[in-house]
């Protein structure tokens, strides 16, 4: 009772923060409108992808983008309570340091569900592609699995670094190769084979996959081999990020 | 840390006093559970440190040196996370923080966010946000460091009305020896993480042997003033004469009769610096230190 108490606080916190600051609802969009309608629409003019215009090609891509960029970034509000005492004030807390982890995970993954319900919305109107209740249930699922993943990787990096630059910089040098290798922004099936052998080993690929096989029906690994590295991706950082958790000086 | 032997009672309000640096903080950590004791015991409410961390969490509240609430939240939901997480019963949870907001005054404020608090605000509301739980100890880590003259006696004031109404033990650092004369009942003067001296202030001031007293002189008869019982510590230096003297307005008559022509004649209350001073040889000064604070709390407000 007391830890779901306390995992229920760390959430409530995430969400009326969230909630509140406005600017950081919109921040978050941009960035994804940015790339479907300046990146999509002029590469679109030229290129289109096995009779999928491009933009529309590149649209589950985007979607693992904004939960890529988007969800890396919780990490960084461990830093920023770091920098004051109000971390501390958390782990006086009689609460399991795992409760607390999973408070955050559980805090960025509905922020992050926000902006993409708002992205599938979004795409429905203006971009042309059309949900199946299928389709809308795959997503969920990989969005799901790989915010954990990826709120995970941040709060490992946070749990470790104590400065935002630090932070910052691990975080980009990270992110940046796992969404450009992962073929968000191209199809994987004519690649060189050491590109291909980067991208098969990114589990980003695999959710963009997933997305693009569910909203698109374009598939290249196929549903069940994406959600088995999905879960297991997840898997992995969880342990990893509840470890790091319990090791993190104040 | 040197080892610290220490045993703090029931319902007291107890300082840790010395300079930065001194090892306050990391005493105060280690009670608390974020920092393991490099070696030795410590037990809270009867509960060993390192072996029992969650019990010993749950019958203490803690107020950190640094600002530890959200700023983006009110008043009223900092207090209300701080419920959820101290696992305070959900029917006494809105209760709890009426009575809490009353006692430092701030019940017509607390629906204000936090960004716009003043830090004497931000001290009430994290003093009583430490008492939402009813812990049995409250530790308070520099209560009113960087806080104005009027503010600090504010704060004083709601820490000792906690420890008249609340009965809880406070176990404060300070390196302001104001403020560790004014509201602690007994006192821990650290340096260098060893305790030098324990005991209440007052008691403290009587070791050194009565009141101060400074005399100008250029040629004293030091050896006539050995003779007097009541006076003790006498040090000569640069034209000047110290020394410890029992009840000084009696006897400072025929002290003056005897010591020769002194151009002038200073007594004294002794003060905590002056204990400080005698038990470790040097001045306390709060020199180094405080200033990055500033910078972090601007630094982290998320923006």
């Amino acid at each position: 009772m007391g830890e779901l108490n306390g995992l229920y606080a760390i959430w409530y916190r995430e969400i009326k923060v969230f909630l509140r600051e406005q600017s950081r609802i919109v921040g978050a969009l941009i960035q994804p409108l940015l790339w479907l309608v300046a990146f999509g629409t002029g590469l679109g003019s030229v290129v289109s992808i096995s009779g999928t215009n491009y933009q529309t090609f590149i649209y589950p891509g985007i979607l693992a983008m904004t939960i890529l960029f988007g969800c890396v970034f919780y990490g960084m509000y461990i830093i920023l309570d770091k920098r004051v005492d109000f971390l501390k004030e958390v782990l006086v807390a009689p609460l399991n340091r795992t409760t607390i982890f999973f408070g955050k995970v559980l805090g960025g993954a509905t922020d992050g569900m926000i902006q993409i319900i708002v992205l599938m919305i979004l795409g429905s109107l203006f971009f042309g592609i059309h949900f199946t209740v299928f389709s809308v249930a795959v997503t969920f699922i990989v969005i799901m699995l790989l915010m954990i993943s990826i709120i995970s990787v941040g709060l490992t990096i946070g749990a470790w670094m104590s400065s935002p630059e630090g932070f910052g910089l691990i975080s980009s040098f990270l992110i940046f190769p796992l969404f450009l290798l992962s073929g968000a922004l191209y199809p994987t099936n004519n690649l060189p084979v050491w590109l291909h052998a980067f991208v098969a080993v990114n589990p980003v690929s695999y959710a963009v996959d997933a997305l693009r096989g569910a909203i698109l029906g374009i598939n290249g690994f196929g549903l069940p081999l994406d959600f088995a590295v999905l879960v297991v991706f997840a898997i992995i950082m969880v342990i990893i990020g509840t470890e790091s958790f319990k090791r993190m000086k104040v | 840390m040197h080892k610290l032997n220490l045993k703090i009672n029931e319902g007291e309000i107890f300082g840790l006093l010395g300079p930065n640096g001194a090892g306050k903080t990391t005493t105060l950590s280690m009670l608390a559970t974020l920092i393991k004791p490099s070696e030795g015991k410590a037990f809270v409410n009867s509960f060993d440190v390192s072996k029992e961390p969650s019990k010993v969490r749950k019958g203490i509240g803690f107020v950190f040196q640094d600002p530890s609430s959200d700023e983006v939240l009110t008043g009223r939901e900092n207090l209300y996370l701080h419920a959820l997480m101290y696992g305070v019963d959900r029917k006494k949870v809105n209760q709890r923080m009426d009575e809490v907001l009353r006692l430092v005054d701030l019940a017509d404020k607390q629906h204000i966010r936090m960004k716009k608090y003043s830090g004497g605000m931000r001290r009430r509301l994290e003093l009583a946000r430490g008492l939402l739980h009813e812990p049995r100890i409250l530790f308070l880590d520099e209560p009113t460091l960087g806080l104005d003259p009027q503010t600090r006696e504010h704060i004083w004031r709601y820490i000792k009305k906690l420890s008249v109404e609340k009965k809880v033990t406070i176990i404060i650092t300070t390196h302001y020896m104001d403020e560790a004369d004014q509201l602690c009942d007994r006192l821990g003067i650290i340096d260098h993480g060893r305790i030098v001296a324990l005991d209440s202030p007052s008691n403290l001031k009587r070791k050194l042997g009565g009141d101060l007293v400074r005399i100008k002189i250029k040629n004293p008869n030091i050896s006539a003033l050995k003779q007097f019982k009541y006076i003790k510590n006498l040090k000569h230096a640069e034209g000047e004469l110290t020394m410890s003297v029992l009840d000084a307005g009696a006897h400072l008559q025929s002290i003056l009769t005897r010591v020769g022509r002194a151009e002038s004649v200073e007594s004294r209350s002794p003060t905590l610096n002056d204990v400080f001073l005698h038990f470790t040889g040097k001045e306390m000064r709060s020199e180094e230190g405080n200033e990055g604070t500033l910078e972090k709390v601007m630094q982290s407000s998320r923006k």
